[in-house]
C-alpha cells in the first residue's frame, strides 16, 4: 500500500528548530556541569565550559538571526501568526477535548510560546551574569536565582517534549516532520485533522 | 491554515507578552519570593542534595582542574614579616586548638548556603606560632590554585568567627570546598575565603587579590560592597 505524504514544516522552520534545539542541548551540559559540585569536580576545567556556554550563546543568537535573514520569512511571519491564534477548537483542546485540530494543536502552540519566553529570558539573564562581571552596576542578586528557576521550567518543558517527540507511540511519528519535513497523511488526519485536509503533498511513499 | 478567523484570538501574543513580564518583573519579586519559600525550598535542595550533592553551593574554579590534596606533601607555609616562619603539616594543623561554628555563607553572585557547620583553626592561633613582626598589616593567602590569591587585614583576621576551616558538615573538607583547608569569613563574600590554601603571608600593606584585580572590592562586606552599598 502506498502511504500519502504531507509537507509539515518548511526547512526554515526545521532550521529554527534544530538551531534552538542544539544550543539548548549544548547549554543545559555545559550549564549543569557548571551548576553540579559533583559534576564540577569531575570534569574540572571550569574556564573552557564557561568559555563553550558563553560561546554557544553567542551562536545561538547569529544562527537565528541569520536564519531570519537568509530563510524564507514568510513561512516564518505564517508560524507566528499560527502560534498566535488560538481558535474555539485550540480552546475546546486546552480544557482537555479533543476536537480536530490544525497544523499546530494548542499544546504545542502553548509549548512555542513558552520556548520563546523561556529563552528571551535566559538570554536577560546570562548577559546580565556575564556583563555583571565586568561592571558591578549590573550585579543583581536576583539574576542566577532567575537563570537557575528558567532553567528547572526549561528542564521540565523539554522533558516533556522529548516524550511526544521521541517515545510515547501515538504522538511520536511527529519527529519526521522536524527531520524529513514530511509526516504521513493517514497520522496527520488523526492528529491534525483539520490541516490534513488541505495540506499540500509531499509525494507518495516510493 | 484552517483557522476560522471570525473565532480565533490573538492568546498567543498575550500569554507571550504576560509570561514576559512575569518573568522580568521577578527581578523585583524574585528575591522577596525565595525568602517566603526558603523553608519550603530548602527541605527541597536538602532532598535534592542528598540525591545530587548539590546543597545550594556552587564551585567557581579558576584554571582548569582542582588542585589535589596530598597528605604527606601538603604543607600550611606562614612567611613574609614573622619573627618566626611556619611549615606546617596537616597533621600538626588537626593539632591545634579547634574551632567550631555554624555561619552563613554569602557569593558575590547572589547565593547563599545558610547554617553551614565549619570546623578549623582561629587565625590567631597559626599567627601566636609565626609571631608576626610589629610591621605586618594584612595577610596574603596563597591558593595552590594558581594564580588565586586574596588577603585580610589583620584586624579583618582577627573578628571572632574567622577561620581556616579543614571541615565542613562534619566531614573533612572535599576537593571542591578547598581541600584540606580553605579560609571562612562570614561577613565577607565567599571570594575572599581562599580554597587550597598553601601559603599565608603577612605583609605592610594589603597586596591586590586575584578578583580585586577584576574589579571586585578589597573589602567584600556582605550588603555593602560590590554594587550592593
Amino acid at each position: 500500500m502506498t502511504r500519502r505524504r504531507l509537507a509539515r514544516f518548511s526547512r526554515t522552520e526545521r532550521t529554527v528548530h534544530w538551531v534552538h534545539a542544539s544550543a539548548f542541548l549544548i547549554l543545559l551540559a555545559t550549564g549543569l556541569a557548571l551548576y553540579l559540585p559533583s559534576l564540577s569536580e569531575l570534569v574540572g576545567r571550569r574556564p573552557l565550559l564557561k568559555s563553550i556556554h558563553v560561546y554557544t550563546a553567542l551562536a545561538w543568537l547569529v544562527a537565528l538571526v541569520l536564519v531570519v535573514v537568509l530563510g524564507d520569512r514568510r513561512s516564518l511571519r505564517a508560524t507566528l501568526r499560527e502560534v498566535d491564534q488560538f481558535d474555539r477548537d485550540d480552546r475546546a483542546w486546552l480544557r482537555r477535548r479533543h476536537p480536530p485540530q490544525g497544523r499546530l494543536n494548542a499544546g504545542q502552540k502553548v509549548n512555542a510560546i513558552l520556548t520563546a519566553v523561556l529563552a528571551l529570558l535566559f538570554l536577560v539573564t546570562g548577559v546580565l551574569l556575564w556583563y555583571g562581571e565586568r561592571d558591578t552596576r549590573f550585579r543583581f542578586a536576583q539574576t542566577i536565582l532567575i537563570h537557575d528557576w528558567v532553567t528547572y521550567v526549561s528542564l521540565v518543558l523539554f522533558l516533556g517534549h522529548l516524550y511526544l517527540s521521541v517515545i510515547h507511540p501515538r504522538t511520536r511519528h511527529a519527529l519526521s516532520g522536524m527531520t524529513r519535513g514530511w509526516v504521513y497523511e493517514d497520522w496527520a488526519r488523526e492528529h491534525h485533522a483539520k490541516w490534513a485536509a488541505v495540506a499540500r503533498g509531499a509525494g507518495d511513499e516510493p | 491554515m484552517t483557522t476560522d478567523d471570525a473565532d480565533a484570538r490573538p492568546y498567543g501574543r498575550r500569554a507571550f507578552l504576560g509570561l514576559l513580564a512575569a518573568g522580568l518583573t521577578s527581578f523585583a519579586w524574585a528575591g522577596p519570593a525565595s525568602r517566603i519559600f526558603a523553608p519550603v525550598t530548602s527541605q527541597f535542595s536538602q532532598l535534592a542534595g542528598d540525591l545530587l550533592p548539590v546543597g545550594g553551593w556552587r564551585i567557581y574554579t579558576i584554571s582548569g582542574s582542582m588542585p589535589l590534596f596530598d597528605r604527606d606533601t601538603w604543607r600550611l607555609e606562614i612567611g613574609g614579616l614573622v619573627r618566626k616562619p611556619q611549615r606546617l603539616t596537616y597533621d600538626d594543623l588537626l593539632a591545634l586548638p579547634r574551632a567550631h561554628q555554624i555561619s552563613t555563607f554569602h557569593c558575590v553572585t547572589g547565593w547563599t548556603v545558610h547554617d553551614v557547620r565549619w570546623a578549623g583553626v582561629r587565625l590567631n592561633h597559626l599567627l601566636e606560632r609565626a609571631e608576626p613582626l610589629p610591621s605586618a598589616r594584612a595577610i596574603r593567602f596563597v591558593s595552590l590554585e594558581q594564580p588565586y590569591t586574596d588577603s585580610l587585614t589583620l584586624p579583618q583576621a582577627a573578628l571572632p568567627d574567622v577561620m581556616l576551616a579543614y571541615e565542613m558538615d562534619g566531614k573533612p573538607l572535599t576537593r571542591a570546598h578547598g581541600s584540606p583547608a580553605r579560609v571562612v569569613i562570614p561577613e565577607m563574600y565567599g571570594y575572599k575565603g581562599v580554597k587550597w590554601l598553601t601559603r599565608m603571608e603577612l605583609v605592610a600593606s594589603q597586596p591586590t587579590g586575584y578578583w580585586e584585580g577584576l574589579g571586585y572590592d578589597q573589602n567584600a562586606w556582605v550588603g555593602r560592597s560590590n554594587g550592593r552599598d
